[in-house]
């Protein structure tokens, strides 16, 4: 009922907008053989369809490895069409480095190739695809028309994963969910760092652990300080060949749980708290405000039960 | 003024600032709710309602997460509050709570669970037996990358139930503020197979027992209630008190 709902909304706000629904996925190639889908920093809206999201596919000697399918069906399906314009190999694999909606609701574009993720992205997938899926459709409307969930068939494990003829090194780490896979393609020097790492865009932290984040970050950080590094590809924002995203990430997590705290302390109740201007440093990054807005919400409940001396 | 007001709303305007009492109205919904008739009959029936730009309910305009939505109700600059009821038009389970600022200042800071956009509204009334309503429209969206809130500490209030925590704040900025949190599912009783199952009252008493403040809590109010009170002065500790609807009692000591 609710989805229906949602759904004849969108057709208004379709009509308005007289959208097409193509993502104009164009691919960059960010090393040789490795290319991204680099999303809009921006919200969900019916105007980018949930094309927020990077997405990347890497190339390999006998096959095409995809990383994260992107936000819907339609999403899915261009991308593998624009993905065939770079090369006629066949898909070999798919991996969602987590799961958020935005990595893994193109899955079903891929329902003929194994799709991989570490087990508790599985079971994580298992458990709220489909309410992220309404979420989605009630944010970007008629983008997501037949969209479903569609679950990785295969768990991962870190370590080294031979693919296509390509040795990918995958990391485990978690903070930005409960299970976040880095992916390190040594041949290409790549690091796709999935929504450890955020560019030029507030984080997200609906299932964050921050002090596990934090940790991660340190570990990816060392990753990029390895000899073979040439580049890094968030999960949202420009790729770079440096450690900037990380460095950008860590220091809003860390000013964000800091002011949770502190204000906490100083009895500050989650009205007052939405109602503090951000720094300068961070009001200016694309959608700090509202992204501050749903952080207060997730985090402050835990700072203020530690204020107020409460078991955790 | 836009609307004829009677000797008393006359009378009452002249003490206020010039733009607040221009905006004082006794008909006419500054919120425009096609309810609003619903819940004077509901709530205020054949008493004088005033909408007065005195009685602050500050609540996001969008929530973000709409089973913790932060709102505070603030009705000090209004003298003599007996009683204030807060309500949302298009809850399923409309009143809120009720509470009676006796020795305290009529400030209090809670959560609420909404079921869609509605406007959120405190109904003050004084002595003189008048309703002075304030309220904002709450709208409920999703958000970007956020899901419906993980069942945080779902399991909890089984081994937990009716635990207290809070502490008091005598310097700084919010000196004065008195905050509590308390374990409770506050469960509305429209889960299919989940019984109502809710705070109904909290006494927040001095350390001489004389009373602040008591509250009503009705089902809306959010999973494990955190309360925000503001005294005139924090001296010493408080007492807060209280039970649910199925007899569990509790007392509990917040520390200055
Ligand atoms: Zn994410």
């Amino acid at each position: 009922m609710k989805r229906l709902l949602c759904a004849l909304l969108m057709l208004v706000a379709g009509q308005l907008g007289a959208v097409d629904f193509d993502y104009r996925l164009s691919p960059v190639e960010i090393a040789r053989d490795v290319y991204a889908f680099i999303g809009k920093t921006e919200d969900f809206t019916t105007d980018n369809g949930g094309n927020i999201v990077n997405t990347a596919f890497i190339v390999a000697a006998q096959g095409v490895i995809v990383i994260d399918s992107g936000p819907s069906l339609r999403y899915g399906q261009q991308m593998r069409r624009a993905i065939a314009a770079v090369t006629n190999k066949p898909i070999a694999l798919v991996i969602n480095t987590h799961h958020h909606p935005d990595h893994f609701l193109g899955n079903q574009a891929f329902a003929d190739v194994p799709i991989a993720a570490l087990a508790e992205t599985r079971n994580g997938i298992a458990a709220d695809g489909n309410a992220f899926a309404e979420n989605l459709f009630r944010m970007s409307g008629d983008w997501m028309k037949g969209t479903e969930v569609q679950l990785p068939g295969k768990t991962l494990n870190a370590g080294r994963l031979e693919v296509a003829g390509r040795s990918l090194r995958l990391v485990g780490l978690d903070g930005h969910t409960g299970a976040d896979l880095v992916i390190v393609d040594e041949t290409s020097g790549v690091v796709f760092a999935g929504d450890l790492a955020f560019n030029g865009r507030a984080p997200t932290t609906p299932h964050a652990d921050v002090a596990h984040w934090l940790k991660a970050l340190d570990q990816l950080e060392g990753v990029t300080r390895e000899a073979g590094f040439k580049a890094l590809l968030p999960g949202h924002g420009a790729p770079t060949s440096d450690a900037a995203p990380i460095r950008q990430t860590r220091a809003w997590l860390t000013w964000l749980t800091a002011a949770m705290r502190d204000a906490a302390k100083a009895g500050l109740d989650m009205n007052d708290v939405l109602a503090r201007p951000l720094p300068a440093e961070f009001a200016r990054l694309p959608v700090a405000a509202s992204e501050y807005r749903r952080s207060v919400g997730h985090l402050f409940p835990a700072a203020e039960q530690e204020a107020l001396g409460a078991k955790p | 003024m836009k609307y004829p007001l009677t000797i008393a709303a006359i009378a009452l305007a002249a003490l206020m600032p010039p733009a607040e009492a221009a905006a004082l109205r006794e008909n006419g919904d500054p919120l425009a709710s096609a309810r609003w008739s619903e819940m004077q009959k509901a709530f205020l029936a054949g008493a004088p309602v005033l909408f007065d730009p005195r009685v602050k309910v500050v609540a996001p305009s969008t929530a973000e997460n709409p089973m913790q939505v932060p709102v505070t109700v603030d009705a000090t600059a209004l003298p003599g509050v007996v009683e204030v009821v807060v309500f949302a038009d298009f809850n399923p389970i409309v009143q809120v709570l009720r509470f009676f600022p006796e020795d305290a200042p009529a400030f209090l800071g809670f959560r609420v669970k909404l079921q869609q956009s509605t406007p959120v509204r405190a109904a003050v009334r004084t002595a003189d037996g008048v309703w002075h309503v304030g309220g904002t429209w709450v709208n409920t969206v999703g958000g970007g990358c956020t899901a419906p809130s993980a069942a945080g500490g779902s399991k909890e209030w089984q081994q937990r139930l009716n635990e207290v925590s809070g502490r008091q704040w005598s310097e700084g900025p919010n000196a004065g503020r008195l905050r509590m949190r308390i374990v409770h599912p506050m469960d509305t009783g429209l889960v299919a197979g989940t019984p109502a199952f809710f705070l109904e009252e909290i006494n927040f008493a001095d350390a001489a027992g004389k009373r602040l403040m008591r509250v009503q809590t009705y089902e809306p109010v959010s999973e494990n209630p955190v309360f925000t009170l503001q005294r005139t002065s924090a001296d010493g500790p408080v007492e807060a008190s209280g039970r649910d609807n199925n007899g569990n009692a509790f007392t509990a000591r917040i520390a200055q």
